[in-house]
């Protein structure tokens, strides 16, 4: 411990690495509720589409900048990573491009475009939603796989982008069912319940998937007495998929009490599943190939962006709060511009 | 084609695609900042509905610019890896800046902008108008302190062929920043002002009788005949810096062969890089000398300094630094043209009812002129940019690292793959946006409601808690 805070190399490199972290978590869950609710979209009639993206309307953009936030500290900080996963990865990466730049402009263009055009927009939005949805599945499984191209781990990501697809419309549809109420949040909870089979097969398959790929990760997992110390991390994920569950049974409620549960829970599940992967990888940033430490940038350059951070950050988390309060409720039906 | 020139032409296409939202939402963001005080100093309907109508488009670019941009941040990653692993140093904090102080702000405080009007009280919307403004405002800066520091590095020294910064504000202030920034908004002022006198017009012509067109009109104009002078000193001074520290770029820019005085300026002439002389040349006689060195007998650089022993050459390829070049400086002129005659008409007292600023008093030729050059801006700032950029060249970061040693190896087939998804993306979006701006100006100009927020309870968006003080809808 006292090495870890003692040298620079060390310590800012991981620093870093805790910081990339939270980016992308943070991405996954907020970006993933607004990609989700894309990916839903084919199931709503058309006044429910509107409030689906009246609900996500305010929050989009500044959820997609977490992973500007993240490949942002990915190029930073770990320059040589980045180059190496970003060229690996070169195809997926323009595919979600491509969704993403789809359904950022529909939001405006199904408002504002002809009205006969509508519903051509509403099918780019869902497009757009399912490509970046599906490409950033399948990068996470590729990566795990070591960013190899073979026909095993094609196949593989195949598998982890179907079903982080499923995963985001879970968390997609937990968003819905605080957002919104009636029928459109009765519907929200039946497409919760279709949703966490994402999660499920999908944490399932990189924790089977994980350890079998790399002897490394089946040691850190599966030694004494980790086993031990790692054991809340399943047992914490399958309380959670329980309490999701049984909520999910319940609702919708009376006076739409615990209708947060479903999102909170899922957050916490996104939570526990990144830890274990980040347990899993460390102290790799390119699996099995380059460590943070060794792709990191130079300390000075580092220092100085990690200043700016460690002030700016809470700034960031301060009027991020304040605009999930401003627009808190439920979403009304009729919300364009 | 090999991977550099596809992925040289894909970052191309993705940079100028994402440059012509940012230069409409960075000076739209205050122009809409200045129609909310006016509405809130005089309570006139025509400032709230012009910040109505305009906020709209502001939205739309601004959606354009955040997919492309987000694009543009993964780029250096999949095409220039070379890039990173040798200024990473410099260009990361710079860029880590710009996400840190600039998009997060100006991402959060949008959706306030856009969806808080009836939710928060009057200030806080626009604070929130201010920050997002402020925010497009914060990003040119950190994006062009990199871009400058590319073309006049500054405050760094290499260890192992890699950059490290020495000193971090020579690396921010570098030489052309100033120079870079400032000519750099005021394009976007500029382009802003041509695209809401242009669609002001349109409107107009339309048989819009609204005080909103005749509004935008009369802003777009006069704050264009403000701007274009301001402009062309500052391009000036501009050229004057690049003089000093890229020498190869103002002889290529000028068409200038051989080093000396009395230098013309030349309007027109195909300069060839073969025989190493210009054909067809048209020019005023020691024009250049004078503007660069300010008298006849000033020294202008000249191209045939710049050849390594070999022959190979040194300098930028020079027809395109040439042309694009002029296209920029001709744009300006027809703006200084178009924007004083305008004002010159409209400022003029009528002779009858002793008003001013009507909006009768202009010319019809000047609204064609206005819908011509709706989209003007876009053209300068685009020409501009290639100047800057291909006058860099074959430096990626001038002395430091060439393009050809950045590039990544992605196999060429999949850069072309990307290309062309992106340029049809592109296309598709290009011919959209500008028929959705159309399509808007249409239905305003008809009288149609535009798709307007409204309330929970659903009472219409509203301006002031005093539903008396409500614009008509
Ligand atoms: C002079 C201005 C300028 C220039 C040269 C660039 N940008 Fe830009 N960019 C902006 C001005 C801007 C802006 C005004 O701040 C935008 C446009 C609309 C918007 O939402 O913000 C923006 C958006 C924007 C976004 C989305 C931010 C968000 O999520 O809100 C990203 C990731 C980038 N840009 C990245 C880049 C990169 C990597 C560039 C260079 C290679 C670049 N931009 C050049
Ligand atoms: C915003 C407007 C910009 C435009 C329109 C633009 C345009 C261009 C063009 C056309 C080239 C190609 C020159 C050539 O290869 O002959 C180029 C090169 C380049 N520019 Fe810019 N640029 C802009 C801003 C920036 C900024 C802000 C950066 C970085 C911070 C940047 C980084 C680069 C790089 C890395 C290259 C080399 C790749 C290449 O040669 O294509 N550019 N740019
Ligand atoms: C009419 C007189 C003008 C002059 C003398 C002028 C001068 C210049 C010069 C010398 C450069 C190249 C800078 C370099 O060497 O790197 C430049 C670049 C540029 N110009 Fe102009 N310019 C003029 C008008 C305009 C107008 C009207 C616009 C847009 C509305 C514009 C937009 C740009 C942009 C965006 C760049 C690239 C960014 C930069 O280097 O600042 N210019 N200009």
């Amino acid at each position: 411990m006292m090495t870890l805070f003692g040298d620079p190399q060390v310590w800012l490199p991981f620093t870093f690495a805790t910081l990339m972290g939270i980016a992308i978590l943070v991405y996954v869950v907020l970006d993933g509720f607004d990609l989700g609710v894309g990916v839903l979209f084919p199931f709503a009639d058309d006044r429910e589409k509107d409030r689906m993206i009246a609900s996500i309307g305010p929050f989009w953009d500044a959820n997609e900048t977490w992973l500007v936030l993240a490949i942002g500290l990915l190029l930073v900080a770990f320059p040589a990573a980045h180059g190496t996963i970003l060229t690996a990865l070169y195809l997926p990466v323009a595919a979600m491009l491509i969704g993403l730049i789809l359904r950022g402009v529909a939001f405006e263009y199904r408002v504002k475009a002809p009205p006969k055009w509508k519903s051509t927009w509403n099918w780019i939005f869902w497009g757009g939603s399912m490509l970046a949805a599906l490409s950033q599945g399948f990068m996470l499984g590729m990566y795990i796989m070591g960013l190899e191209w073979t026909i095993w781990t094609v196949g593989f990501a195949l598998l982890t982008s179907v079903f982080l697809t499923v995963g985001y419309s879970f968390i997609g549809a937990a968003w819905l069912i605080i957002k919104t109420d009636g029928l459109l949040q009765e519907k929200a909870v039946s497409w919760a319940r279709g949703g966490i089979w994402g999660l499920v097969l999908g944490l399932g398959a990189i924790s089977l998937a994980s350890p079998l790929i790399s002897a490394r990760i089946f040691d850190k997992w599966f030694s004494m007495p980790q086993v031990l110390m790692l054991a809340p991390l399943p047992l914490l994920s399958l309380g959670l998929l329980a309490i999701i569950w049984v909520t999910l049974r319940r609702l919708p409620s009376a006076n739409d009490s615990r209708a947060w549960v479903p999102f909170a829970c899922g957050t916490g599940l996104f939570i526990l599943a990144f830890c274990g992967m980040a347990y899993s990888f460390y102290p790799y940033v390119v699996p099995e190939k380059l460590t943070l430490y060794e792709a990191a940038s130079a300390p000075e350059a580092l220092i100085i962006i990690l200043a700016g951070t460690v002030f700016v950050l809470p700034m960031i988390a301060l009027y991020t709060t304040l605009a999930y309060y401003i627009f808190r409720g439920k979403a009304t039906e009729l919300s364009y511009e | 084609m090999d991977a550099l020139i596809l992925s040289r032409i894909q970052f191309g296409a993705n940079i100028s695609f994402h440059i012509l939202f940012p230069t409409i939402t960075i000076a739209l963001g205050w122009v809409l900042l200045f129609f909310k005080l006016r509405y809130s100093a005089t309570g006139e309907d025509r400032w709230m509905d012009a910040y109505r109508f305009w906020v709209k488009i502001f939205a739309l670019s601004f959606a354009m610019g955040v997919v492309s941009g987000i694009t543009m941040s993964f780029q250096f990653g999949t095409n220039w890896p070379g890039f990173m692993e040798t200024v990473g140093n410099i260009a990361g904090p710079l860029l880590a800046y710009e996400v840190l102080t600039a998009f997060f702000l100006e991402a959060v405080f949008l959706g306030i902008m856009l969806f808080g009007f009836s939710k928060v009280p009057g200030w806080l919307h626009t604070l929130a108008t201010f920050l997002v403004a402020f925010g497009t405002t914060m990003s040119a800066f950190w994006i062009l302190a990199l871009n400058s520091w590319m073309h006049t590095p500054a405050g760094y020294e290499m260890r192992d062929g890699v950059a490290y910064a020495t000193d971090w504000f020579a690396v921010i202030f570098n030489p052309s920043f100033p120079y870079r920034l400032s000519h750099m908004l005021l394009a976007s002022g500029l382009t802003v002002s041509f695209l809401v006198a242009g669609l002001s017009a349109l409107r107009l012509l339309m048989g819009d009788r609204s005080e909103v067109a005749a509004t935008g009109l009369r802003v777009g104009a006069v704050l264009a005949a403000v701007l274009i002078p301001v402009q062309i000193f500052m391009g000036d001074q501009h050229g004057l810096n690049t003089l000093e520290h890229q020498p190869a770029k103002v002889a290529a820019m000028e068409g200038n062969w051989d080093t000396g005085s009395h230098v013309p300026m030349l309007l027109f002439a195909i300069p060839d890089e073969e025989t190493r002389s210009n054909r067809f040349e048209i020019g005023i006689p020691n024009m250049a000398s004078i503007i660069l060195e300010h008298s006849p007998s000033g020294i202008v650089p000249g191209l045939n300094d710049y050849y390594a022993e070999d022959g190979t050459p040194l300098h930028p390829p020079v027809g395109k630094v040439f042309w694009s070049f002029r296209v920029m400086v001709g744009t300006g002129m027809l703006m200084l043209a178009l924007s004083w005659f305008s004002v010159w008409f409209l400022s003029r007292r009528d002779a009858v009812t002793g008003e001013r600023w009507h909006i009768d008093r202009l010319p019809r030729i000047a609204l064609y002129g206005f819908v011509a050059m709706t989209f003007s801006g876009w053209v300068a700032t685009l020409a501009g940019w290639l100047t800057t950029e291909i006058g860099r060249q074959p430096w990626l970061v001038t002395g430091v690292l060439t393009t050809e040693a950045a590039v990544a190896d992605v196999p060429a087939p999949m850069v072309l793959t990307t290309l062309i998804a992106y340029l049809a993306v592109y296309a598709a979006l290009l011919v959209i946006y500008i028929g959705t701006l159309t399509y808007l100006c249409g239905k305003a100009a008809r009288g149609e409601r535009l798709p307007e927020r409204k309330r929970a309870d659903g009472a219409p968006f509203q301006g002031k808690a005093n539903p008396a003080a409500t614009p008509a809808e």
